[in-house]
């Protein structure tokens, strides 16, 4: 049928104007994508965080300490 | 004069973080790690400047970001591959959640600008408010809040995601692994 056409391509055409729409404003961000975003971050940086302290810097600080009260040494 | 317990408790208790902030500047474990211990010699020759009751984290961390730039103007050639070098150091490193979601993140992370990273980092990960952050980047709140949105519109461009639905079943596979069936 003839009637059936135009419907498909006024689909089509609506499709590509979202597309359209959502390409040309890319600055707002869903929340979920936010969040997940985050939590990849947190991830991340919690890889490291969860190391906790190299001794290299428990040893600075107590060495520094000792020379410290050792006065002058 | 010997270092006050808890001063020294503070200092030892943001290095953890202060790592992870390294890390993310300048892209290498070692370097990272020389540049947290600059830092705290530096913060213990002037302790005297730090005002008791004040964050003690944020003090360190604008220390360790202004050591990093002072170098980054030095040896800004040798630093200027820094974001590749990252890109590089994150590929060398075993991928522990076996995902490739994760991989891509951390990929376009290293992609990003500089000052976009780092505020994106302190506030999204530090757990820095938006005054604290721009406190330790000697910068406006607002250039932060724009920091900040530029970085997460970039990185989700550069992972191709619109809704979450585009992070694909990565989360759904890793629950089912975890279950242990």
């Amino acid at each position: 049928m003839n009637e059936r056409k135009p419907v498909g391509q006024e689909n089509t055409m609506e499709a590509a104007a979202s597309r359209k729409k959502s390409a040309a404003k890319p600055a707002k961000l869903g929340r979920d994508v936010q969040a997940r975003l985050g939590q990849q971050l947190r991830a991340m940086y919690d890889e490291v965080v969860n190391q906790g302290v190299p001794d290299r810097f428990t040893d600075l600080l107590n060495r520094l300490n000792n020379n410290g009260s050792k006065d002058g040494q | 004069m010997a270092m006050d317990e808890s001063v020294r408790k503070a200092i030892l208790g943001a290095v953890p973080s202060l790592r992870a902030f390294a890390i993310s500047l300048c892209g290498n474990v070692d370097r990272a790690d020389d540049l947290v211990q600059e830092t705290l010699l530096r913060a213990l020759a002037n302790i005297d400047s730090f005002q008791p009751g004040t964050n003690m984290s944020a003090w360190l961390f604008t220390i360790l970001r202004n050591h990093f730039r002072s170098e980054y103007r030095k040896r800004r050639r040798e630093v200027e591959d820094s974001d590749g070098r990252y890109a590089e150091t994150l590929k060398s490193q075993p991928e522990q959640y076996g995902q490739v979601e994760y991989r891509e993140f951390r990929e376009a992370l290293a992609q990003l600008p500089q000052d976009q990273r780092e505020a994106l980092i302190l506030v999204g990960a530090s757990g820095f408010s938006y005054e604290e952050a721009a406190n330790i980047c000697g910068c406006a709140v607002g250039t932060i809040k724009s920091r900040v949105n530029r970085a997460r519109t970039r990185l989700a461009e550069l992972m191709h995601v619109n809704s979450a639905e585009d992070f694909g079943p990565d989360e759904t596979v890793r629950a089912v692994l975890a279950s242990g069936e």
